[in-house]
């Protein structure tokens, strides 16, 4: 049993610095008790990776991360020979054909260790849209059954279910197949109110007042039709720069000078600056 | 949901609710709706937010679906309404203010305080529920009574209550403290006139059943909706959809460049091998082939017929300019130009359009006619298209019943390396009229793109 409840999972993060909403406390409830798969979508810096080490934090579970990119494949994300040191044994040794499948040679990636784990264990599976289409395949079979067939091995099942959490900024829609089987979670951009709280949470020493402030301003920002709307990860970092710079007030100025710290995109910088009314930074 | 409802009632309103759902166009298989079923049991039903949200995660698995899975749940499982304000002891929800009597003015003043503060406060829907029961009710047809958010919206006019706020909101007008009060503004006055809208939906449902205002409220999610019908609201939603998706297609394209991907070592094979050759290990190293630089090529149609159309590939064209090293964009009317420098990286995507349609170069008579674009194309520019190009083509294919030039386009499509064709009109109007759809497509493949969703699944079928 993961959590007994969504207030307790409530309680639970906000004891690890992580502030969840309904949404957020209902998923993460229902996936610990279903025994099913956490999907999580969203734009970037919304908390979606760190959500998942928070409730390993919050539970003193064992983190694993599969971290997905294009290209990964089966020797990368569940195991492979260590075939090397197979070689170098039977160079050495011409009858240790039947030795060199076996443990011993047998290189664990994330997904064969997460299964194995006798602990409990969290298994993020992050940016999964940057993996290709084929390894979805893997992990549908994967989070299907927990378990894993090696050939030379037989099939290993999951000693116990890890709590998985896969992550996706949905550059790509994922198979219909794989959502089925995942519980789903979108994690949006915050309120106001609770990107406050967010801000006070894990920017200390910070002026309730500026992170009042920061928080409503970041929310016009997004409001605006930018090409890349502000994270909340960029809240973050604005209050943390505004810290730094001892500021008590966010005026007109001081945003003008510290808007590169949200807005990447120079195009963003301008429209924001024209738009809310800045005097342009030169 | 606190209705007190019964284990039987309860099954019954899940499957009217899932039910519902698909009706709507959510495709909730079976097992989703078992898992839902599952999540039932192990929540506490009374809390009508976790109820909400355990649906959700178990049914709603595109945020596109969201909106309209919302006014589905509030249909199905609506609000205890508590009735009766004020009473007992205590703060009064109300503001103190007799909300079944009070004057108009008085309202606002109410309604004023509200606006400024949280959304979230139960007051706010408290009060949007007393104003739809004192003004939503109005004579539909002779003899016919019914509810409707317009009546609500027009006695109390909340959005002439902006001026007053910003008043009380700040000491002085003017730069980022009023664009912040504004924003904060507007988004409450929206939440009141959903708050207005659901209890309008809620009242009907109980007069005239829930399926039959089910069918009628809900809109199809974002990612369906008509290119050619979008409304000005909707296409800066559609915006949103278009980063992702030109990211994705220029890493379509650049995958399909690469020949193979590197194969899993067979090991059992490579051993046997090596040992075949004395038992030295051959490294066999599968270098990944260099992953050429696409280029690609886009016209796309311009004139009125598409313009919502025409705005939105404008956007993809824009946003693929930023993803591509090698991209050319050509618009075109019934003449067409060359408006990659217009849509140079890191411009403004919103200043490019407009400056697009001041300045280019692609309107003679007004009237489109693809005909004469190609050959214009194929005169001017014909050296854009090269075995390395992928060229892409967005436009209704309807040309006035004007000589299409069907062999110069193939004699373009041919050089190219590959070809491709998105019409935004349904399939069934093709070749109606002077659509030209078939005889196009006969030389370049056409798709049928109307919305987000089909562009989505053109790019996923590139291969
Ligand atoms: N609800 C929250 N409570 C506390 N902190 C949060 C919350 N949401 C986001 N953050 C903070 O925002 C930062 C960004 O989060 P994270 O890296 O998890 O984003 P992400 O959604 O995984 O982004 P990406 O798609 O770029 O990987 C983290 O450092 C985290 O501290
Ligand atoms: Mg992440």
């Amino acid at each position: 049993m993961w959590f007994a409840s969504p207030d307790e999972v409530r309680e639970r993060l906000t004891a690890v610095d992580y502030l969840a909403d309904d949404g957020i406390t209902t998923s993460v409830f229902l996936a610990g008790a279903l025994g099913k798969p956490l999907l999580t979508e969203g734009p970037a810096g919304v908390g979606k990776t760190q959500l998942a080490k928070a409730v390993a934090a919050a539970t003193g579970a064992r983190l694993i991360r599969l971290q997905c990119y294009e290209g990964l494949d089966e020797a990368r994300a569940l195991y492979e020979w260590n075939y090397k040191k197979q070689l170098l044994r039977i160079q050495a040794d011409d009858d240790a054909w039947d030795d060199i499948f076996s443990e011993e040679f047998l290189l664990e990636r994330p997904l064969l260790k997460a299964i194995r784990s006798d602990e409990p264990t969290v298994l993020l599976i992050d940016e999964t849209d940057k993996a290709d289409v084929e390894v979805e395949g893997l992990l549908l079979e994967i989070l299907s059954d927990y378990q894993i067939t090696i050939p030379e091995l037989g099939t290993i099942a999951a000693a116990r279910r890890p709590y998985v959490v896969l992550t996706s900024n949905a550059t790509r829609e994922l198979s219909e197949a794989l959502k089925r089987r995942c519980l789903y979670l979108h994690l949006g951009y915050p309120t106001p109110e609770r990107e406050r709280d967010i801000v006070l949470a894990q920017v200390p020493g910070l002026p309730a007042s500026i992170a009042e402030q920061l928080a409503r301003t970041v929310a016009t920002l997004r409001a605006l039709e930018l090409k890349k709307s502000p994270s909340i990860a960029e809240t973050i970092d604005w209050a943390r720069t505004l810290l730094a710079l001892g500021r008590t007030e966010l005026d007109d100025a001081v945003i003008g000078r510290t808007l590169g710290v949200v807005l990447k995109h120079n195009s963003d910088q301008a429209r924001a600056a024209k738009e809310l009314g800045l005097a342009a930074r030169s | 949901m606190g209705t007190g409802m019964t284990r039987e009632s309860l099954v019954d309103r899940h499957l009217g609710f899932v039910q519902a759902l698909r009706e709507a166009g959510l495709p909730v298989s079976l097992a989703e709706g078992l898992d839902a079923a599952g999540a039932l049991t192990l929540i506490d039903l009374a809390d009508r937010n976790t109820l909400r949200e355990a649906y959700a995660a178990t049914l709603v698995k595109r945020p596109s679906y969201r909106p309209g899975f919302d006014v589905l749940f509030d249909l199905w499982f609506p609000p205890v309404v508590s009735g009766s304000y004020g009473t007992g002891a205590g703060e009064r929800p109300d503001g103190g203010v007799d909300l079944e009597h009070a004057e108009v003015p008085e309202l606002r003043d109410r309604l004023a305080d509200l606006l400024a503060g949280d959304p979230d406060d139960p007051a706010f829907r408290e009060f949007a529920r007393a104003m739809v029961e004192r003004f939503g009710r109005v004579q539909a047809s002779a003899g016919r009574q019914s509810w409707f958010s317009f009546a609500v919206l027009r006695a109390l006019s909340p959005e002439t209550l902006t001026a007053r706020l910003l008043d009380r909101m700040l000491a002085e007008r003017g730069g980022l403290p009023e664009k912040i009060a504004r924003q904060q503004i507007s988004r409450n006055i929206t939440r009141f006139q959903d708050e207005v809208a659901t209890d309008v939906r809620r009242r009907i449902a109980e007069e005239s059943g829930v399926e039959k205002i089910a069918r009628s409220t809900v809109k199809p999610p974002i990612d369906r909706i008509d290119f050619l019908r979008v409304t000005k609201a909707e296409l800066a939603q559609l915006r949103r959809e278009v980063y992702p998706l030109a990211r994705r297609l220029a890493t379509r394209l650049t995958m399909r460049n690469k020949l193979g991907r590197r194969g899993r070592l067979d090991f059992r094979r490579t051993v046997r091998a090596s040992l075949s050759t004395g038992g030295v290990p051959l490294t066999t190293r599968l270098r990944p082939r260099r992953p050429h630089k696409p280029e690609l090529v886009v016209l796309c149609d311009a004139s009125d017929s598409v313009s919502t159309f025409s705005h939105f590939t404008l956007l993809l064209t824009f946003a693929l300019r930023e993803q591509f090293t090698k991209v050319r964009a050509f618009a075109f009317v019934d003449t067409v130009d060359e408006i990659t420098t217009m849509f140079a990286p890191g411009a403004d995507v919103i200043d490019a359009i407009t400056r697009m349609s001041q300045d280019a170069d692609i309107t003679r008579f007004g009237r489109t006619d693809y005909g004469n674009v190609f050959e214009r194309f194929a005169e001017r520019y014909a050296d854009a298209v090269g075995p390395k190009t992928s060229l892409l083509i967005l436009g209704d294919a309807r040309s006035n019943y004007q000589a299409p030039a069907l062999d110069t386009l193939k004699r373009l499509a041919g050089r190219a390396r590959h070809a491709y064709w998105l019409n935004p009109e349904p399939r069934a109007q093709w070749d109606t009229g002077d659509s030209v759809a078939t005889g196009y497509g006969s030389v370049v493949p056409m798709y049928e793109c109307r919305n987000v969703a089909q562009l989505a699944e053109f790019i996923e079928t590139l291969d």
